[in-house]
C-alpha cells in the first residue's frame, strides 16, 4: 500500500474482458484483521468474476481521513462500486460470497 | 419566603456550586440559568423533543455560541438536513455558518445514509464515523460537538446490535476526547427518544415541548437529568425569537429584589405630594387602574417625560395604540415625548395582544427590557394581555415579569382598564407596590376626573381623592379650594353611575 493511503489495483490490459468495466473502491481504516479479510475476499471475487474488467482502488481512512466525506462512509469496510452506476455499497468483511455478488449486481437477487 | 435550595439571584444564578461538575456555558438566554452554568463540560446533553420543538436550533446556538463567544470551535455532525438548507435557515438568526466554516472555528460535516444503496454483509464497525469526526475535531481543535439527529442512523444501517455497540462507543470516546456533545433525538413513544438514546447519555436530558392550548402556541423546556449538579426542575417557557433561543427561568421566587429607598417623581407635582411628597421608590411597581378615559396613559406619560427629563431611558408597551397616536394624543395635553425618542432615551414596543400567547409576549418583554436596558417601563394597558390566557396563567405571567424588573431594578408602571373594582385589579394589586386609582364621574351634567393612591407600601401616603383635569398643559391636579368640594361631589353620585372610586371612597 503506497504512503497515499491509497492503492490501485486492476487487472493487467491484455486480459481485457466483455462486459461493463467495474470501477470499484474499498474502504478500510487500518490494517485490522476485518480490513484484511475484506480485501481477501474481494480480491477473490474480482479475480473469479470481474476478471480484466477491474479496477480496485484501496482507500486506508486512517492515512486519508478526509476522503471518508466523498463516498459517504460511515461504516469500515465499505466497498463502493463507483462504476457501473448506480453507486452501490456494501459494507462489512465482504465474508458472504453470494451477499457481495447480488450487491455488485453479478448475480441476480 | 419561598425558598429555594441554591441562591437562585442574578449574580450567582450562572456559578456552579463548590463541587459541581465544570459547566460549558451555552450563551443562550435562561438555560445558563436554569442549569446553573451551562452544560456539563466535556459530557453528552441530550437534547430531545417532537418535531419542530426547537432541538437542533438549541444544539446550532449551543455550538455557534461557543465558537463566537467563548472560543471553543465546534464540529457538527448532521444527518438531516443539507448542509447547505441548514445554514440559510440558521442565517435568519445571525448565525453565518459557512462564515464560521471559513474562519477554522466550526466543521460542518453532512452524513447521509441510504439503505437503498448499501448491502449489509459481514462484520463491519463505525470507524468511518469517527475517522470522520475525528478529522472534523482536529481540523478546527473543536471543544463542542453537536449529533443531529443521530439517531438517522437506525434508518440507515440494519444491524442494530453493531449499531448500538459503536454509539456506545462513539459517546465514550467523545468523552474522553472531553467534547462537551449536544446529541439531539427525537421524542418517542413512552421513552425520551425514539432509540432509546438516553440509555447511552446519562449525564444531562433536556426536554423541549411545543404545545399548542387555545390555538396559541408556547414552548417549554425542562432539564430532566443533570448527574452531579444542581438544575431549576420546572418547566420554562422558552421563544424562538429573531436572535434565537431564549428560556424564561423564574429568576428571583427566593424574593431577594433589592429594596432601594431612592424616589422618582411621578411627574405630577401634586402627585408626588400625595405620595409622603417624594413620588414613587425607584425599582417599585406601580398599578394605575381606571374605566376608560381616565387619564391612565397620560399620567404614565408624565412619569415617562419626568423620568427622560432625568435623563433615564425608558421603554414604553403598548397594546392598544400606536407610537405614532399616543405621541399626538400626548401633545394634545401638552407632553411632548417625541424629543425623548429622537434622543433615543424613549423607545416604544407596540404589539397586538392576540399576535402571540402569552408566554411569548413575556419572553419577548424580557428580551426587549434586555436589550434596552430601561430605568423605567410602562405597559399599556396590561388588561389587554389578560384576554390572552387563563386567569393563572397571567397570574403567574405578571408575577414573572415584576420579579424580573424588580430585579433589574427597573421602576414600572402598568396601566389597567377597569369597567370598576375588578377581580384583575385586586389579584394583580398585591403584586403592586403602588396603587393609583383614577374615576371619571358624571357630577350634575359634567364629567369630573378624581385621582386617589389606593395603596403605596412603605411611604406615608395621602388618603385624599383629588379633582384633577387634563388641559393642554398636561395633567393638572386642582388646588384645595376645589378639593373638599369634589370629594363630596364625587360621593354624591346618582346610583347607576356610581364609579368605582365612589367604592374607595
Amino acid at each position: 500500500m503506497g504512503k497515499s493511503g491509497v492503492t490501485l489495483l486492476a487487472s493487467s490490459e491484455a486480459e481485457v474482458h466483455e462486459g461493463q468495466p467495474f470501477l470499484l473502491r474499498l474502504y478500510i481504516a487500518g490494517q485490522t484483521p476485518r480490513s484484511v479479510s475484506a480485501f481477501t475476499n474481494l480480491k477473490r471475487i474480482c479475480d473469479e468474476h470481474l476478471q480484466g474488467r477491474y479496477q480496485l482502488e484501496i482507500i486506508d481512512l486512517m492515512q486519508n481521513p478526509a476522503l471518508a466525506r466523498g463516498d459517504q462512509i460511515l461504516a469500515v469496510p465499505t466497498l463502493v462500486r463507483r462504476l457501473p452506476e448506480p453507486i452501490k455499497k456494501i459494507i462489512g468483511d465482504l465474508s458472504n460470497l453470494e451477499r457481495v455478488l447480488v450487491g455488485l449486481d453479478l448475480r441476480p437477487r | 419566603m419561598t425558598e429555594l435550595p441554591y441562591p437562585f439571584h442574578r449574580g450567582e444564578l450562572a456559578k456552579a456550586l463548590p463541587g459541581e461538575l465544570a459547566k460549558s456555558l451555552t450563551g443562550i438566554r435562561g438555560l445558563d440559568e436554569v442549569t446553573r452554568g451551562g452544560l456539563p463540560r466535556g459530557r453528552a446533553t441530550l437534547v430531545c423533543g417532537g418535531p419542530g420543538s426547537g432541538k437542533t436550533l438549541l444544539a446550532l446556538t449551543f455550538l455557534v455560541n461557543g465558537a463566537v463567544k467563548f472560543d471553543e470551535p465546534g464540529v457538527l455532525l448532521t444527518f438531516e438536513e443539507n448542509a447547505d438548507e441548514m445554514a440559510s435557515d440558521v442565517a435568519s438568526l445571525g448565525f453565518d455558518l459557512p462564515g464560521l466554516v471559513e474562519a477554522r472555528k466550526l466543521a460542518v460535516d453532512y452524513i447521509r445514509v441510504e439503505r437503498s444503496e448499501i448491502e449489509e454483509t459481514g462484520e463491519y464497525d463505525l470507524e468511518g464515523l469517527f475517522v470522520r469526526l475525528d478529522y472534523a475535531i482536529q481540523s478546527v481543535g473543536a471543544k463542542r460537538v453537536v449529533l443531529d439527529t443521530i439517531e438517522s442512523l437506525f434508518a440507515g444501517l440494519s444491524n442494530e446490535a453493531i449499531l448500538r455497540a459503536e454509539l456506545r462507543r462513539l459517546f465514550r470516546w467523545l468523552k474522553d476526547r472531553g467534547m462537551t456533545t449536544v446529541i439531539t433525538g427525537e421524542r418517542g413513544d413512552g421513552l425520551l427518544t425514539r432509540q432509546g438514546l438516553e440509555e447511552y447519555v446519562s449525564d444531562a436530558v433536556i426536554l423541549l415541548d411545543h404545545r399548542v392550548h387555545d390555538q396559541t402556541s408556547t414552548r417549554r423546556l425542562r432539564v430532566v437529568k443533570y448527574r452531579g449538579s444542581h438544575h431549576g426542575t420546572n418547566e420554562y417557557p422558552f421563544l424562538i425569537g429573531a436572535d434565537g433561543i431564549s428560556v424564561l427561568p423564574v429568576s428571583s421566587l427566593a424574593l431577594e429584589h433589592d429594596a432601594p429607598l431612592e424616589r422618582v417623581s411621578s411627574g405630577v407635582s401634586e402627585l408626588d405630594q400625595m405620595l409622603s411628597g417624594k413620588g414613587y421608590y425607584r425599582g417599585s411597581t406601580i398599578l394605575v387602574s381606571g374605566p376608560a378615559g381616565t387619564g391612565k396613559t397620560s399620567l404614565a406619560a408624565h412619569f415617562i417625560d419626568a423620568a427622560c427629563r432625568r435623563g433615564e431611558r425608558c421603554l414604553w408597551f403598548l397594546f392598544e395604540e400606536s407610537p405614532q397616536q399616543l405621541l399626538r394624543n400626548m401633545l394634545s395635553i401638552g407632553v411632548d415625548l417625541a424629543p425623548w425618542v429622537k434622543a433615543g432615551l424613549l423607545e416604544f414596543h407596540a404589539d397586538r395582544p392576540s399576535r402571540y400567547g402569552l408566554e411569548t409576549h413575556l419572553v419577548t418583554m424580557h428580551q426587549v427590557v434586555a436589550n434596552f436596558r430601561p430605568a423605567v417601563t410602562v405597559i399599556d394597558p396590561v388588561t389587554n394581555l389578560m384576554t390572552v390566557g387563563t386567569f393563572a396563567d397571567v397570574q403567574a405571567m405578571l408575577t414573572r415579569l415584576i420579579d424580573h424588573l424588580k430585579t433589574e431594578n427597573i421602576t414600572a408602571m402598568l396601566t389597567s382598564l377597569t369597567p370598576g373594582t375588578t377581580d384583575t385589579d385586586s389579584t394583580i394589586s398585591s403584586l403592586m407596590d403602588t396603587w393609583i386609582l383614577l374615576a371619571n364621574n358624571s357630577v350634575r351634567g359634567v364629567y369630573r376626573r378624581g385621582l386617589g393612591v389606593r395603596k403605596s407600601r412603605g411611604m406615608a401616603h395621602s388618603n385624599e381623592i383629588r379633582e384633577f383635569e387634563l388641559t393642554d398643559h398636561g395633567l393638572t391636579v386642582l388646588d384645595a379650594a376645589s378639593r373638599r368640594r369634589t370629594a363630596a361631589q364625587l360621593v354624591d353620585v346618582r346610583g347607576e353611575e356610581r364609579g368605582h372610586l365612589a367604592g374607595v371612597v
